[in-house]
């Protein structure tokens, strides 16, 4: 998780960034893209078109203007999550048979076929994600949510949605003045009984103060009318360049996998 | 413990997907005009509390806190939790856009579940059962989060059974955490607000009671 400083936003997007490339589109053809695009990339299996997608999500990336330190900060933290199982792919997997190992670390045998499911694994995570952040990662979480509601998810769930991004940075702050007071009474996290009872109790008064502001949220939404569902007020509209751009987005999904399929 | 895009096999991630819309879909149902706001704000309470750091040693684990959700939302746990992993994958990079019904499932589906066998006791009052329940929910539910996630990894391939064993036991120190953390929160919550574990009953009735209101 990215470690947050008082006086920090807990959600950092980069819808802040120029507004141009991505950010300048449809919302909706941004998600249906995002998801077109993992789908085939997950569906490719030679390192040729894997490289390619992973060059596809990078024009990508350079296209939204990703601000580069954060961007490759947010790829690394995943990468982080999978190395472990990468480097033991290649001595977990056995070689094909008749052939022998590619090399030998400490007298286990690595494979060729472990070393390019890993290989394969980590070019799909990489160009999924970049491309997740170019598309999806570089608008407004609310917009987000509007976006989703007019693709046709349930109600209930944009509803859910749209209310825990309106207050995950208002409790982040309530957050940041438990901790400050923590801090003020001279608390340092350690490796002990006591660091966990105490983050076991910021946990709780957090939640005590998260139920009783929802319990104030629910009667000040009833008074304005709330009966069950957010209105979604933004008319989107799809002009030339949002279909130029799913079109676009589209062909380049079907040559991906028909160039991968071919080869 | 999330998955990323690229290491299942497609037919776990359609079957793990396909269980997971049914836990939203049941989720879903739980909650109405009166709860969806309580959820709403509890969704984001777990996504703050997931940036709270844990020191282990030199090094550091973030909390998850399924269990404590699974308590506090019961099945409602479920959509609340998907919420909180899809803003991870697009706001923070974690985990993938193909496996979020995959990491939905390992997540949540123990979150509910854990939650729902431990709530007795932590609404029972008792001095010893209160944090004991806590405790085995917020442990609980991280091993078999992990399991899950191994099981996901090994039905993709036997390649991969070596590093799932491997990552069971590297969340030892993380169940052990959860455990402890759940339960000094978990005796917090039963003190100071006791109705704080299941979603309020008598709501069924949904807008209509609103309307009337």
């Amino acid at each position: 998780m990215p470690t947050t400083r008082p006086g920090q936003p807990a959600i950092r997007s980069f819808a802040d960034g120029p507004d141009t490339g991505p950010r300048r589109l449809d919302p909706r053809a941004r998600v249906l893209a995002a998801v077109a695009f993992a789908v085939a990339v997950v569906a490719l299996n030679g390192l040729p078109a894997l490289v390619a997608s992973v060059g596809v999500a990078f024009g990508l990336a350079v296209w939204a203007r990703l601000p580069l330190r954060e961007t490759a900060k947010r790829v690394a933290a995943m990468d982080g999550f999978i190395l472990l199982t990468l480097v033991m792919l290649p001595f977990t997997t056995p070689p094909a048979a008749g052939t022998e190992p590619l090399f030998t670390l400490w007298g286990l045998p690595a494979s060729r076929e472990g070393l390019e499911h890993a290989v394969r694994i980590a070019l799909k995570a990489n160009a999924v994600i970049l491309a997740l952040l170019a598309l999806v990662g570089t608008m407004r979480e609310t917009v987000l949510g509007h976006a989703l509601g007019r693709l046709g998810v349930p109600a209930k769930l944009v509803t859910l949605f749209l209310m825990t991004v309106r207050y995950i940075e208002v409790l982040h702050a309530e957050y940041g003045r438990l901790r400050w007071a923590m801090k003020a009474r001279g608390f340092r996290p350690r490796t002990d009984l006591h660091t966990l009872k105490s983050l076991g109790h910021l946990v709780g008064m957090l939640l005590v103060r998260s139920l009783e502001r929802s319990e104030r949220v629910l009667a000040a939404m009833k008074c304005r009318g709330y009966t069950g569902r957010l209105p979604l007020l933004d008319t989107l509209r799809a002009g030339p360049a949002d279909w130029a751009f799913g079109t676009a987005a589209a062909i380049a999904c079907v040559l991906l996998v028909a160039a991968d399929r071919l080869a | 413990m999330h998955i990323v895009d690229g290491a299942l096999a497609p037919s776990v991630i359609v079957a793990a997907s396909a269980v997971s819309v049914g836990g939203l879909a049941l989720g879903l149902k739980r909650l109405d005009a009166e709860t969806l706001p309580r959820a709403g704000l509890l969704s984001a309470a777990f996504f703050v509390a997931s940036l709270v750091q844990v020191p282990i040693g030199p090094s550091s684990v973030h909390l998850v806190l399924g269990g404590l959700a699974g308590l506090m939302l019961g099945w409602a746990a479920f959509p609340a939790l998907a919420v909180a992993l899809a803003l991870q994958a697009v706001f923070f990079g974690f985990g993938g856009l193909t496996v979020l019904g995959v990491n939905t499932l390992t997540i949540a589906m123990p979150a509910v579940l854990v939650g729902l066998a431990c709530r007795a006791g932590v609404r029972s009052g008792s001095a010893v059962l209160v944090p004991l329940s806590g405790a085995v929910a917020g442990g609980l539910s991280v091993a078999l989060t992990t399991i899950l996630v191994g099981a996901a990894l090994a039905a993709s391939g036997d390649a991969f059974i070596p590093a799932a064993k491997l990552v069971f036991l590297a969340h030892v120190p993380v169940m052990i955490a959860e455990a402890l953390v759940t339960a000094a929160a978990v005796t917090l919550l039963a003190k100071v607000k006791p109705d704080a574990f299941g979603l309020p009953a008598g709501t069924t009735a949904g807008t209509e009671g609103l309307r009337h209101a």
